[in-house]
């Protein structure tokens, strides 16, 4: 961990390293990994877990607008009820791409493979993850699995939806379906890789001092979300490819035709696709639970319990995909099962809320952007959990499966809680990516235009599921038009918040004020080393805290021991 | 023709005791929400301006027994949902006990129309005709891809899957015209996969069964529907991809064949064209692209069609002319 450079002599004084308001005169501009070199050579063959980090930010934010534009597309379509706009053909593509980008190619790379990839080392004390190269790999992986998608996206289209239900997917659907799920098999691997160097990190690469129960919780989400990484994501992959052999040589595994059974599909989609929304839900949560403290001043509520959460969250999401399934012919008795592992699902996720808001009570809160954010996040989230266990509720469920109930719960739960948390974190750690700040002014204008935008655009879906109106339906009953007026309505508002992020954050990399270390004044061992951080991370060896969340303010809990 | 024309609906009809109960289920559930959430949001609301940085308050902690906290939050609002995971249980399983006397109603869905048999023999296509105050199952297979048959008056749906018979039942009891639709994703036309159910009383459904089958405009609406899913139009419509005859005011016409003679295009002539098309060739220059469609639809799925290209010659014409 040393640098070369360094006297042994001054590496004691490591600890006057993490007081923000003291500059560190050995840690001047120019060694930072930024400008450390500046060849495209130096970043498309980096093995710096930090410039990798900022090569998938790039490409997720590529693919985040491709989903986003869709996305419009759709709700343009929807304004009248005919199905005037599109053909149904085309309407059906572009539902498919929305989902099949958004879902494959944002969110789940989103959280993990840019702030995790960055955050990871630097909050553990480590130099790199444990295998750069490999590092380096999951992320060429992952844009030729794109590249194959997006290829086949402009040549043919795909109209099966992002769930690629068989028989429709194997057997009629005359689009480029093979070549967009090998894209989706091939991003896969770069998950799983990803999944492997993060918990061989976290496990092998602390810093000592660094225990587990000194951990950022947002490396727990982390650790959790690299477990589901590692035993999900291979159940995907083989469906998948079980599916690309029955299309392409008529082996029969789910067409009835060939002797299949088309709701083995579902069963093995779900397997890995429930789980799949931990991927997306827990990094977030990690996101919120280190902006919440640091905005408070105070240390996060029940520490312990939000770690064990996450690893309880990540373990029971593996029993609970059989929900998808109530209405598809699935046993009645293994329905029910599944209904109760669903409402148990709610437990960890409700501890993580009501910490958050014991976290706020009594603190010293400054209300600046990632905070705004943290806290749409919360009401958002807490909105989309419930309406969850409406649909886990068998009786509901037979009514509102595959209406647009269903298509406002995940939206709350993937925009209100993964893009949310992604937004909060990025206008958090920005400063420290960056060495810039952002226009706090703007930076909240925003947070509450995507706020309100969000909830017009899906507060009336829920409306709209429950009088039945199915997804992905492109001519619908007139008497729907006004609820989807006034979704499309909020879309409008939506995509004003999400395009001034856009323009005042790459404004601030040139005209931005240069951040300091710590701007928040926040713990944890990102904030002790510069802005941006040097190419080395740390040139002293870092000195993990007593404590994690060591903020001024402190609750005394008692009933439990600390490590 | 519309079940409501109301320009903005907010609550679903209820058509049966189980719909209002899921209603009351959906209530209560709402009830409980608002419970564990508004505390939540008014708290975090409420914290976020009293203890804002500069504003002067009580930051001091006592001992927290966070312990007791933690375990109290999270096992009485599970308890409570509980409650409403017996409640949904309870509904979904008499759902699935199909009275003994229950009227058996059969389904078939396919890309992209439904098909209805009543036990009387009679066959309606995407609309369905059912008396109130009886027990009624729909049996269901699919010919293609899944389906799923939702009938929301009723909150029930079920997958219609290509491999098995699936079933759902309720008893109505209230009449009226309601949506039913296709909720699995099919397909091209899977947003035109929907029809009308129409809730009528015993004598009224009874009156209905035997008119059914004579109305000649219900064979032909019906047909409509079977042109659309063997996707006649693809090639058959004006300004289709594929040149093809075009069918507006075919029926009675005089056509003339490849080897001279002239023949006019009666039932008989159009049901052969459609079940062997490459038997009476066209003078005019068409590339013989058509399939045969014999042993491929069923015969009274053909009455049908032949019945709607008979009707739909008028219309149809004017819609060709620009």
């Amino acid at each position: 961990m040393n640098s070369g450079s360094m006297t042994s002599g001054t590496i004691t004084d490591g600890p006057a390293l993490r007081d923000p308001h003291t500059p560190d005169s050995r840690l001047g501009h120019g060694a930072d990994y930024l400008h450390a070199e500046h060849t495209l050579r130096s970043w498309f063959f980096t093995t710096d877990h930090k410039r990798i980090a900022l090569l998938y930010l790039a490409s997720i934010t590529a693919f985040f607008v491709i989903g986003a534009v869709t996305a419009g597309l759709v709700r343009l379509a929807l304004v009248v009820p005919d199905g005037q706009v599109f053909t149904n053909d085309t309407y059906n593509k572009l539902f498919t791409i929305h989902g099949v980008v958004m879902v494959w190619f944002f969110l789940i790379p989103s959280i993990p493979a840019t702030f995790g990839n960055f955050l990871i080392p630097l909050m553990i004390g480590a130099r790199d993850l444990a295998f750069p190269k490999l590092n380096l790999a999951s992320w060429y992986v992952f844009m030729t699995g794109a590249i194959f998608t997006l290829v086949s996206v402009v040549l043919g289209g795909v109209d099966t939806g992002w769930t690629f239900y068989t028989p429709l997917s194997t057997a009629f659907s005359n689009t480029w379906v093979v070549p967009a799920l090998i894209g989706v098999t091939i991003v896969g691997f770069s998950s799983i890789l990803t999944g492997l160097n993060f918990v061989v990190t976290i496990h092998t690469m602390r810093a000592p001092g660094m225990t587990w129960f000194r951990l950022p919780i947002f490396v727990w989400t982390h650790y959790a979300t690299s477990l589901i990484f590692l035993l999900a994501t291979p159940v995907i992959t083989v469906a998948l490819i079980l599916l690309i052999a029955e299309r392409a040589f008529h082996i029969g595994v789910f067409d009835p035709a060939y002797g299949g059974d088309p709701v083995l599909f579902q069963h093995l989609f779900w397997f890995y696709s429930h789980p799949a929304v931990y991927i997306m839900v827990l990094p977030g949560m990690g996101v919120i639970s280190e902006i919440v403290p640091a905005f408070a001043q105070k240390k996060l509520f029940g520490y312990k319990f939000v770690a064990y959460a996450a690893i309880g969250l990540a373990s029971v999401t593996f029993f609970v995909w059989g929900h998808h399934m109530f209405v598809n012919g699935q046993s009645d008795l293994a329905s029910v099962a599944f209904s109760v592992l669903s409402f148990a699902v709610a437990v960890p996720s409700a501890v993580k809320v009501y910490n958050w808001t014991a976290t706020i009570h009594k603190g010293s809160l400054k209300l600046d952007t990632p905070m705004l954010y943290a806290m749409g996040y919360i009401g958002l989230f807490v909105l989309g959990g419930l309406t969850g266990l409406y649909l886990a509720t068998l009786a509901i469920n037979q009514h509102v499966h595959a209406t647009y109930f269903v298509v406002a719960h995940f939206h709350y739960i993937m925009v209100g809680g993964t893009v949310l948390a992604f937004l909060g974190g990025l206008h958090f750690w920005w400063p420290k990516i960056t060495g810039r700040m952002y226009s706090e002014a703007w930076g909240r204008i925003s947070a509450f235009l995507i706020f309100i935008g969000f909830n017009v655009t899906f507060f009336p879906q829920f409306i709209l599921g429950y009088l039945g109106m199915p997804r992905r339906y492109h001519v619908y009953p007139p008497e729907f038009q006004f609820l989807n007026i006034l979704s499309s309505a909020g879309s409008t508002i939506l995509a004003v918040g999400y395009i001034f992020p856009m323009v005042y954050l790459v404004y601030s990399i040139w005209f931005g004020k240069r951040a300091p270390a710590n701007p928040w004044d926040a713990r944890g061992l990102e904030w002790t080393v510069a802005s941006p951080p040097p190419a080395h991370n740390f040139l002293t060896e870092p000195q993990a805290p007593k404590i994690p969340y060591d903020y001024p303010i402190q609750a005394r809990e008692t009933g439990r021991q600390h490590s | 023709m519309n079940p409501t024309d109301l320009a903005l609906q907010l609550w679903p009809a209820a058509a049966s005791a189980t719909a209002v109960e899921t209603d009351w289920l959906i209530l209560a559930f709402t009830v409980l929400t608002l419970l564990l959430t508004v505390p939540v949001f008014v708290a975090i609301t409420w914290f976020a301006i009293r203890y804002r940085q500069g504003e002067e308050a009580d930051r001091s902690h006592g001992n927290v027994r966070s312990v007791l906290i933690e375990i109290s939050w999270m096992l009485i609002p599970f308890l409570l949902t509980l409650i409403f995971f017996v409640w949904g249980a309870r509904l979904f399983f008499i759902s699935k006990q199909v009275p003994g006397d229950a009227m058996v109603v059969e389904a078939i869905g396919r890309q992209w129309m439904w098909k209805f048999q009543h036990p009387t023999g009679q066959s309606e296509i995407n609309d369905l005709h059912l008396p109130i105050g009886q027990p009624i199952k729909i049996r269901m297979i699919s010919q293609d891809v899944i389906h799923n048959l939702y009938l929301p008056a009723l909150r029930m749906q079920m997958a219609t899957l290509p491999d098995r018979y699936t079933e759902l039942w309720f008893k109505a009891d209230r009449t009226g015209s309601y949506r039913l639709y296709c909720s699995e994703y099919c397909g091209t036309d899977h947003s035109k996969m929907d029809g009308t159910l129409t809730l009528m009383t015993q004598a009224d459904y009874a009156a209905w069964l035997q008119n059914a089958g004579a109305r000649q405009g219900g064979q032909a609406g019906a047909g409509r529907a079977v042109y659309e899913s063997y996707a006649c139009g693809t090639c058959h419509d004006p300004g289709a991809k594929v040149r093809a005859p075009s069918l507006a005011g075919l029926y009675g016409r005089e056509v003339k064949l490849a080897d001279g003679r002239i023949v006019t295009a009666d039932e008989t002539y159009l049901r052969d064209k459609i079940l062997n098309p490459n038997r009476q060739k066209l003078a005019a220059d068409y590339k013989q692209v058509m399939p045969a469609f014999r042993n491929v639809i069923p015969n009274d799925d053909l009455d049908r069609l032949v019945a709607y290209l008979k009707s739909s010659g008028a219309t149809a014409q004017q819609e060709a002319t620009p």
